[in-house]
């Protein structure tokens, strides 16, 4: 029996290790590069490891911990303007009747619905125009916008979900409208709106074409400083930082469940 | 229906007046729902809408008249590109599409509970990896001293001197299928586990196998959660700069890189904007089909 379970076992281990190595083979290939102190073709592994490039990474003042904090500082930011623009839309968009309002859902899609690249050249220009290429304001718009439709979406979503009967019963208790919403509606919903802005943090934190057009020449986010190390052949660096980028991102693929519940994904985009 | 409302009519009016409060009131309860979601609108209008719509005119033309010179000096120069563009994306698409199909089936027909669990487990990593960090991984895994060589080599399919590297649109398509499978596999799997088991047991009773009633009962009741996941993923491809600018070496490329280099290296927004152009009609006509089968689909139910 134990050899033809083992023999059943066969294809099914195959094919999953067949995957582990395309999932992890890319993500272990980073993690000796950032290791690597010195590495060249013929050789399977690299000749030493250490880090000194680690050291070069975080040294005080260097680059690499500059545009961090700029990246951290932008996305900041934009959770900040995209929570502020997405609360009040998200609930006229979820509880008070509002006309057109499917096709103002819409519009907040399109930004998912065209290719964002062409224009990103145009915002740079326009932004070019009025002072505001290589500013953090500039960069701060452009992820605004593309964080927006996660943002309402998601915040409409979490508004929805809010049981109407306790909104209700606040306001049969003499609550105002703007009592029921600070202490009923906003606190119920809070969940959904965390989640919505780790997801728009992390696109922030992780967006590359939108500064590489906006953000020139002044402003320098993670993203771009790995994309020159890379181009430059440094792939030390380059694994390092974007090592750097990839924690929280991993981190919070393993906690999105705690805060996006079900309840709230079934309502997301109605 | 007007968010304003109609002149107050004669007798209303005198009412107005014995209470101009209640009437602002009125007013501000029929407007409040626009003022919340003005400022959010008016963010995507402003510097979202505008700029798309300024680029498809900027396209077409030039000193206030129409021209389709960028549009053929777009083609004459980049021609190979356009089609290399849609080719790696649709390639990567239809393997995006088998890959979440056979996964997900997986996930909801797979008879051990260990092997689901594991699949569950494994399939996700990839979802929130930004495309940048996608792309310096792939630059070093299909590299011609990448792991992946190294384990070819090893299994002894060729010698290290025949070690070919994939730099080129196939590693575009190896990191576009390595991000975007978990994002349309979460979909997928998530509307086949809220089908009903009924379909699944009685086709099983009826001694269906499971490949079977995978093909023939779950793909086609998932086909539209299936297909909105391939729509998002095909236009997010559009848009990925980092992952061609970093795999791909010299020509030929993908457009985004084009238009890239149009913008840094000459200034030139016409042809840039010509390009971007086509690229939304590439979206443009995989929406239509989308909406055509929507619509067709809605007259059938």
């Amino acid at each position: 029996m134990s050899a033809r379970a083992a023999l059943a076992w066969l294809p099914r281990a195959l094919l999953l290790g067949l995957l582990a190595f395309f999932i992890f083979g890319p993500l272990f290939n980073m993690l000796l590069w950032a290791f690597a102190e010195r590495w060249y073709f013929p050789h399977r592994l690299p000749l030493e490891f250490g880090f000194d490039f680690w050291a070069r990474v975080f040294a005080p003042r260097s680059q690499a911990l500059q545009s961090l904090a700029t990246s951290v500082w932008i996305a900041s930011l934009t959770v900040l303007l995209c929570t502020a623009l997405a609360l009040p839309a998200g609930y006229a968009l979820a509880r008070l009747s509002l006309p057109l309002r499917s096709l103002i859902m819409l519009l907040f899609l399109l930004p998912q619905a065209f290719p964002n690249l062409p224009v990103y050249i145009n915002i740079a220009r326009m932004f070019y125009t009025v002072g505001l290429n290589g500013t953090v304001l500039g960069v701060v718009l452009v992820h605004t916008v593309h964080g927006l439709v996660y943002a309402v979406w998601i915040t409409t979503a979490a508004f929805a979900a809010v049981d109407r009967e306790l909104e209700e019963a606040a306001r049969n208790m003499g609550a105002s409208r703007l009592r029921t919403f600070w202490t009923v509606s906003l606190p119920l919903a809070a969940p959904g709106i965390l989640a919505s802005a780790i997801f728009v943090f992390l696109e922030s934190l992780d967006e590359f074409t939108g500064t590489y057009f906006v953000g020139v020449p002044d402003v320098t986010t993670l993203p771009l400083l790995m994309f020159t190390a890379s181009m430059g052949g440094n792939y030390q660096i380059a694994s390092i930082t974007a090592l750097i980028l990839l924690v929280p991102s991993l981190l919070f693929m393993l906690v999105i469940e705690r805060f996006l519940r079900a309840d709230v994904l079934a309502k997301v985009g109605t | 229906m007007s968010a304003w409302p109609a002149e107050p009519a004669h007798g209303a009016a005198r009412r107005v007046e014995a209470a101009p409060g209640l009437r602002l009131a009125a007013l501000g309860e029929r407007l409040l729902p626009l003022v919340l979601v003005a400022p959010a609108l008016a963010t995507v209008l402003l510097f979202f809408v505008y700029p798309l719509s300024y680029s498809i005119y900027d396209a077409v033309f030039e000193d206030g008249r129409w021209t389709w010179a960028n549009f053929e000096k777009a083609l004459a120069l980049y021609g190979p590109d356009i089609l290399l563009t849609l080719a790696t994306v649709l390639l990567s698409l239809a393997l995006i599409a088998v890959l979440a199909v056979a996964i997900g089936g997986y996930l909801t027909l797979g008879e051990h509970p260990g092997a689901v669990a594991l699949l569950r487990w494994l399939y996700r990593w990839p979802l929130f990896i930004p495309f940048i960090v996608t792309a310096q991984m792939m630059r070093t895994f299909l590299a011609k001293n990448g792991m992946l060589n190294h384990a070819l080599i090893g299994l002894g399919l060729y010698t290290p001197l025949e070690a070919p590297s994939l730099l080129d649109w196939r590693g575009v398509v190896v990191a576009f299928v390595w991000k975007q499978t978990p994002f349309v596999t979460l979909l997928v799997a998530g509307a086949m586990a809220s089908l009903d088991r009924g379909y699944v047991e009685a086709a099983r009773n009826l001694g269906a196998g499971r490949l079977r009633i995978l093909v023939e009962i779950l793909v086609p009741l998932v086909r539209q959660t299936l297909f909105v996941g391939l729509v998002l993923s095909f236009v997010i491809m559009l848009s990925v700069l980092s992952v061609p600018m970093m795999i791909v070496a010299g020509q030929p490329t993908l457009i985004t890189v084009d238009m890239a280099f149009r913008i840094t290296a000459y200034g030139d927004y016409g042809v840039a904007n010509a390009l971007g152009t086509i690229s939304y009609l590439m979206t443009g006509v995989v929406a239509w089909l989308y909406l055509r089968y929507a619509v067709a689909r809605a007259g059938r139910s």
